[in-house]
């Protein structure tokens, strides 16, 4: 029961942190109907940026944070502007093999610039572990946990309630009515990627924090997608619950079963589980079925 | 000169070769090619035995892709089926090469079918995803059913023996894959003549549209996983036998990535532009190793910087393509043609 437990703890742990990256990565696809193959990459170079500012400039952690939020802002307004809205109106496997290539470029480039070595970050929350009566969390796990919720909720809250929030659902639910409505649609799009980049960014600043950075950490991003699928492409809710789903199984799934099938069912049982889920329910547990006319 | 495009019979216009012309540097290609193994050295045989073997895998994905419109991320999983089909049959049972090539391609196309099964209710992103997982799950099954697979260590195999003759070299493989590429290609060229072929187009076009027109979407998708995976399962089978090892290392995601960047720069549904696509794509990060290998001489410690310049060269030759060129290179190539044909009277 204790092993259960703690599995159970470490994967809600994780999972917060995939709801996050999969929140970005729902914002950007409701938004533009835009699968983002490079999020995982988004994802390293928040970490990166992290580790140069508070590490090679020595900042201290809140001001990083916020400079990190602002280059990874920057990024996906980067990306939309040079990239993808040239690929306006293109058949979905164009756009889906761009943000690969983006994917390829971002990976190459951040080699270049912090070499492929494994680098570390500097102890920035406590190290105790956390005990939480009933299971114990590496104090890094739980601090990430922390920032991964806050941000989903903050995301969330902005996402209802705010304005920009209000005109980003309008121009996912019908682009010719937002219009007409005097939203900038275009703008709503260049929002959308420089939120999602955001997100992803925060992501990996805490990956990276738990298990350090190098220019392969991107590879991460492929689970995202059991997560955003099982939850729903254009769910922002089956994103998050999608997240936590993921996060538990994968633990579950290497405690119990990694000692019988070796190491790599901790990473595969997502995709089983995807293939599972998609064969009972085709959008996901909460996505919104199309309805196509001719 | 061919100017005017009428036809006066049906045969005319269901001609492969439609002029006399292109007939006549169909056999200079023919030509070339076989001339070709006799001047080359080895190190451009392996190249081109390369390049051949990747033409047959795109050949395969870009029917499924470029055609049917079912985007796969799993094309190197049914690659690494037919090599590991071809691999066993030979070095457990012993059977000939001969055998193993349309046998890797059954296997491969078997379990194309079964990765296929899902389009039957998703399509579009959603089928794509689901193709990623198939590769996950491929991977894992080569490097864990140890028994079979050999697990991380592979398995090795012999040169493969063709009526008696052993294609133990360059020169001699050659000789093998250049008639499967012909035959891969024919084969392509011509599904597209017939109702199979035009039902691929049809769902690529407008999937409702298709179906209300009396096509059965469920199986003609089924059909393009199955020849698109029974093309990779033989290219498997050509590539094993060529390397002679195979390692699950050989099929990761980045393969399959490969083979799209392949049938993207070479131009989606287009027999042609495949051929270009391939070519392309083997050749070109080749020949940008070298040029580095030359830098490293020179310097070093600037390795470092320059290795990683291949994953950016390959990802922005994929972004560059689909932003400036997006009917890839045989678009090119067709306006190099029109250029010519029409020269110096362009209008």
């Amino acid at each position: 029961m204790d092993i259960f437990l703690q599995l159970m703890v470490s994967g809600v742990a994780v999972g917060g942190i995939y709801a996050l990256i999969a929140l970005g990565f729902v914002l950007i696809y409701k938004a533009t109907s835009i699968l983002n193959f490079a999020t995982g990459e988004f994802m390293m170079l928040g970490a990166y940026f992290c580790y140069t500012f508070l590490v090679l400039l020595g900042l201290p952690v809140i001001p990083t944070f916020l400079i990190v939020m602002l280059c990874a802002a920057l990024l996906g307004f980067l990306v939309e502007r040079l990239i993808l809205r040239h690929m306006l109106g293109q058949p979905t496997i164009s756009i889906v093999m761009a943000t690969i290539g983006l994917g390829s470029i971002l990976t190459g480039l951040a080699e270049i610039l912090w070499s492929s070595d494994f680098k570390s970050f500097p102890q920035i929350f406590p190290r105790a572990p956390i005990d939480l009566g009933f299971a114990i969390v590496r104090s890094n796990m739980f601090y990430g946990f922390l920032i991964s919720i806050t941000a989903v909720i903050v995301f969330s809250l902005i996402f209802k309630y705010a304005k920009v929030g209000i005109a980003m659902r309008a121009t996912a639910n019908d682009q010719m009515a937002a219009y007409s409505m005097g939203i900038n649609v275009r703008s709503m799009f260049t929002l959308a990627w420089a939120l999602g980049a955001i997100a992803a960014g925060l992501g990996g600043v805490v990956i990276g924090n738990i298990g350090g950075i190098q220019p392969n950490l991107g590879q991460i991003g492929l689970k995202i997608f059991p997560v955003v699928i099982l939850g729903g492409l254009d769910s922002i809710g089956g994103a998050i619950l999608g997240g936590f789903i993921i996060g538990v199984v994968e633990n579950l799934a290497g405690g119990y079963l990694g000692p019988y099938f070796g190491g790599g069912v901790k990473d595969l049982a997502p995709f089983v589980l995807l293939v599972m889920i998609l064969m009972v329910k085709p959008y996901g547990l909460f996505g919104k079925r199309e309805i196509e006319r001719l | 000169m061919h100017i005017g495009n009428f036809k006066e019979t049906y045969d005319a216009d269901e001609a492969v070769f439609r002029t006399p012309t292109v007939r006549w540097w169909m056999g200079a290609l023919f030509v070339a090619l076989a001339i070709f193994p006799f001047a080359a050295d080895d190190y451009l045989l392996y190249m081109a035995n390369l390049t051949g073997i990747a033409i047959v895998g795109a050949l395969g994905l870009n029917i499924l892709t470029g055609f049917a419109g079912q985007i796969s991320l799993g094309h190197a999983a049914f690659v690494g089926v037919g090599a590991y089909t071809s691999a066993i049959l030979t070095t457990r049972l012993g059977m000939p090469f001969l055998l193993c090539l349309p046998l890797s391609g059954l296997m491969a196309a078997a379990l194309g079918v079964i990765v296929g099964a899902p389009s039957m209710r998703m399509k579009g992103l959603y089928l794509c995803i689901a193709t990623l997982a198939a590769q996950m799950i491929f991977m894992f099954v080569f490097i864990h059913w140890e028994s079979l697979t050999g697990g991380i260590r592979g398995i090795n195999v012999p040169p493969p023996t063709i009526f008696g003759l052993k294609a133990d070299t360059e020169f001699k493989y050659y000789f093998v894959t250049l008639p499967v590429v012909i035959l891969a290609v024919a084969a392509t060229r011509n599904i597209f003549r017939t109702r199979v072929g035009r039902a691929f187009i049809a769902i690529r076009d407008r999937d409702i549209s298709a179906e209300l027109m009396g096509i059965n979407l469920f199986r003609y998708k089924l059909y393009a996983f199955a020849i698109s995976s029974f093309m990779a399962g033989v290219a498997g089978c050509l590539w094993v036998n060529f390397i002679k090892i195979v390692t699950p290392e050989h099929f990761p995601l980045h393969e399959s990535i490969r083979y799209l960047a392949m049938i993207i720069v070479g131009g989606l549904g287009s027999v042609l532009g495949t051929i270009f696509g391939a070519i392309f794509m083997t050749l070109v990060p080749e020949i940008l190793k070298n040029i580095l290998s030359i830098f490293q001489a020179m310097n070093p410690t600037a390795m470092s910087y320059l290795f990683p310049l291949q994953s950016v060269v390959f990802g922005a030759m994929i972004v560059g393509f689909l932003v400036l060129e997006p009917h890839g290179l045989a678009e090119i190539w067709r306006r190099m043609k029109d250029f010519f044909r029409l020269w110096p009277f362009e209008y």
